[in-house]
């Protein structure tokens, strides 16, 4: 096999434990680096730093030493005329592995997918101008699922700027509205501190993209570097630390509600408080639900965990927060298509909101306790408060709103029909994927009915194993996401459930897997068509398909053929048509370890994504299939 | 809708008033006037800007401009507690015949005329807003032929300052 400029370090054969990889590393303890990001905190700043004298060097260098002393361990990228000088340090590089890309697309979801899945801050490199710009989309959905990234991007020579040069684009102008922050670097003398200050940026506070665009005169001149540097950022104070006042009158309030519901979202796998989450879901005894973003963030085994709320959310999530007199809202954001129509969401309910960002409470809707801080300080000092209430006035009871929610439970569990058309039921496909993959695989989706199938049927126990586009719903995150995850966790087993319409987006880094030994597996549940659009065309069209067809599917012209384009990029293509060989052929996708596997999954066009909260209308309207809703008043 | 007027303390460096208007504009918030100007300190700039929302709305405002890093403070100003001005610049016909009539004008209002023509004068007032709508209504018999207005400059009563201890801040970490 040919081998890339970078390889890929040996892989062991331990099982699921995440070791790191065996390669040079920062000499200073990686051992809490590791500890860190096994839990899910992000740790590229909170690690003791190495001491480097003021050494005279290149803006270039000075970009490189600035990398590997942020705890940089991977950077994806593509080199152009305005990054050029960066490349040729980082060619030496004996900390830094670069891995070239196919589109600066790839590069900007694939570093999400590295720091998704690692909880450290990804990394993306690229040139001015088309390569800038072509990483706005991964930026912005980074910005959208709170995800730490350091986008570099080369800028024309400081004396071009503003003239209209060659591969010139005002990144900085571009992203401003798509960025926790960024930078302009003309001046090399400011090239470690930038950098310093961007990493800490990105991995503080709300975690956010940042990027740091430089000027290639500014990398090409003399200059000092030196480390640890002095960050001057007099504006940025994030608050981590809960009021106390705050936390006392939550936990009255949660145990004194007599229908509480705890609200999680993503906040909590950002903020690594699983462990205290599940500690808070124990002590409070009340009912769970965990967003798109926060699958996996508590065991979906736990007996309080309701599932996914929102527009295909389950009925008991649904209804467990239309009918709570308490939500407890952690790390979410009451995003619409949580909440529905946001007039008539919870109507009873007195809120709780506790988020690292202040602007997120009381956004969208009103708040009575509202707690700014990091969840796991706010969980760590809310669970004795709350102890404290139930040893002075006793456990709340419960029962009766637990025997309302098991009702909806067992009334309106997850499922599907087996299509008609006698076509696989792609539920199924993604639903054996989980079982036989199991819960220390990963999971990253694209956008579309797969994405919420994956979300619903595959069961998900640890965080970071989940991951998705949520708030930007960006068709083609999947394949370049997977690879970086594959890349920061090498010993899982990383799953690329893809759409046929979302793989043809970003699937030339197919390319980028097989040169660099990245193994991902890619399940493309191809229904033929834009499923997701397609089943809006159903529902609210008259079944008129307007340019939803993609012709890929079962009977169709198959272009392209899955299978040999596989075949085309080094992989291994495999095809399922039919229930019988499901099984049988993720087994096969599973024992390929020694390059990337595209697993082609013809299913039923015609499946469709249930329950449903039509857009726009209240959660109270939810259908549970076709023309199917609950009745309330059956409960109440 | 109401009126309120926040005093932004930002870091001085560029592209900082982008980042706020720009916030302003993608939130959808309605930016009435904005003034930006040096402050005693020169790492300092103030930001003074008269935005058009309810009271739910302008938290959002000061919780996003807080979220910008270069901000340092904000500070909504009351009308009661502090001193709210603008400048008004504005050039009104005046032949000999008018031109005593316009003079009185600008002495009620305790303007001044910056520049004479045979045909015109351009005169300067500063003062609140109310102040200067009514200056212009007063005018406005005479012909106004052009006019040029700053956003408002607020400042608090009293002997506190705002900028001390964003002041602190900006030289601890400098």
């Amino acid at each position: 096999m040919v081998q890339g400029q970078h390889p890929a370090p040996p892989r062991t054969s331990a099982g699921t434990s995440p070791t790191a990889p065996e390669r040079a590393r920062p000499s200073a303890a990686p051992a809490q680096v590791q500890a860190q990001a096994q839990a899910g905190r992000l740790s590229a700043v909170a690690r003791p730093e190495t001491v480097v004298a003021p050494q005279d060097v290149t803006g270039a260098e000075s970009i490189v030493r600035s990398l590997e002393e942020a705890g940089v361990d991977v950077v994806f990228g593509i080199p152009g005329g305005a990054i050029l000088p960066t490349y040729d340090p980082l060619m030496h590089s004996e900390r830094l592995r670069h891995i070239l890309v196919r589109h600066e697309q790839g590069a900007g979801h694939a570093a999400s997918g590295y720091a998704h899945a690692t909880g450290r801050v990804g990394v993306c490199m690229a040139t001015s101008g088309p390569g800038a710009t072509n990483l706005v989309t991964p930026i912005a959905d980074a910005n959208m699922d709170s995800i730490p990234m350091v986008a570099i991007t080369g800028q024309v020579g400081a004396a071009m700027i503003g003239t209209d040069a060659f591969q010139e684009a005002d990144i900085v102008g571009i992203t401003l509205p798509i960025t926790k922050h960024n930078f302009l670097v003309t001046d090399p003398d400011d090239i470690p501190r930038t950098i310093a200050e961007a990493f800490h940026i990105a991995s503080t506070g709300r975690p956010g993209p940042v990027l740091v665009d430089i000027a290639k005169s500014a990398m090409q001149s003399r200059t000092t570097f030196s480390w640890p540097q002095d960050l001057h950022l007099p504006g940025y104070h994030p608050v981590t630390k809960p009021h106390a006042k705050q936390i006392r009158e939550a936990a009255r309030l949660l145990a004194t509600a007599r229908r509480p519901v705890l609200y999680i979202g993503g906040g909590t796998i950002r903020s690594g408080a699983s462990a205290e989450m599940v500690r808070l879901l124990n002590l409070s005894g009340a009912p769970a639900v965990t967003t798109l973003m926060a699958r996996g963030a508590i065991p979906d085994s736990h007996p309080q965990n309701l599932g996914m709320p929102g527009m295909h959310g389950t009925v008991a999530a649904v209804a467990a927060l239309q009918k709570a007199d308490l939500i407890v809202a952690l790390g979410a954001r009451f995003d619409d298509r949580v909440t529905g129509k946001l007039a008539s969401f919870a109507p009873n309910a007195a809120v709780i909101h506790a988020d690292v960002d202040p602007a997120e409470i009381g956004k969208n809707r009103a708040v009575d306790v509202p707690i700014v801080g990091d969840l796991r300080e706010v969980i760590a000092d809310l669970l004795p408060e709350l102890e404290r209430e139930h040893a002075q006035h006793g456990k709340p009871d419960l029962e009766g709103w637990w025997r309302q929610v098991d009702d909806w439970r067992e009334t309106f569990p997850l499922g599907y029909d087996e299509p008609d058309d006698g076509h696989l039921a792609p539920q199924h496909v993604i639903q054996r994927i989980g079982e036989i993959s199991g819960p220390d695989s990963i999971y990253v989706s694209g956008v579309g009915q797969h994405q919420m199938w994956a979300a619903q049927f595959i069961k998900y126990e640890r965080p970071n194993t989940w991951l998705n586009s949520g708030g930007l719903g960006t068709m083609g995150y999947s394949v370049p996401a997977a690879m970086g995850a594959k890349v920061g966790q090498p010993d899982r087993t990383v799953w690329a459930i893809d759409g046929d319409g979302c793989f043809q987006m970003t699937n030339q880094e197919l390319a980028t897997c097989t040169i660099n030994e990245i193994p991902i597996k890619v399940a493309v549940i191809n229904n033929s068509s834009l499923g997701m659009v397609r089943q809006w065309q159903t529902l609210f069209y008259e079944s008129r398909y307007s340019n939803t067809d993609l012709h890929t599917g079962h009977g169709t012209v198959r272009v392209p053929d899955f299978v040999k384009l596989a075949d085309a990029y080094g992989c291994v293509g495999l095809r399922c048509e039919t229930k019988a060989d499901v099984d049988a052929t993720i087994k096969r996708a599973m024992e390929i370890d020694d390059r990337p596997v595209v697993v082609d999954f013809t299913v039923s066009r015609d499946a469709m994504v249930w329950p449903m909260v039509a857009a726009g209308v209240s959660n109270d309207e939810i259908q549970y299939a076709r023309g199917i809703s609950p009745a309330w008043d059956r409960e109440e | 809708m109401s009126r309120h007027t926040l005093s932004v303390l930002v870091e001085n460096k560029p592209g900082v008033l982008t980042r706020v208007a720009g916030l302003f504009a993608r939130r959808s918030f309605n930016i009435h006037s904005l003034a930006v100007g040096p402050t005693e300190h020169p790492e300092i700039s103030r930001i003074t800007v008269v935005v058009d929302v309810e009271g739910g709305p302008l938290e959002q405002v000061t919780k996003q401009l807080n979220k910008l890093i270069h901000v340092l403070k904000i500070v909504e100003l009351e009308q009661s507690s502090s001193v709210q001005r603008e400048l008004l610049l504005v050039k009104v016909r005046a032949d000999l015949a008018q031109r005593s009539h316009v003079l009185e004008v600008v002495e009620l209002f305790r303007a001044r005329v910056v520049d004479v023509v045979p045909d015109a004068v351009t005169i300067e007032a500063t003062g609140s807003p109310d102040k200067l709508t009514a200056l212009l209504a007063a005018l406005d018999p005479f012909g106004v032929r052009e006019i040029v207005q700053s956003g408002t400059v607020a400042i608090g009563r009293g002997s506190r300052s705002i900028t001390d201890r964003a002041l602190e801040r900006v030289s601890r970490s400098a």
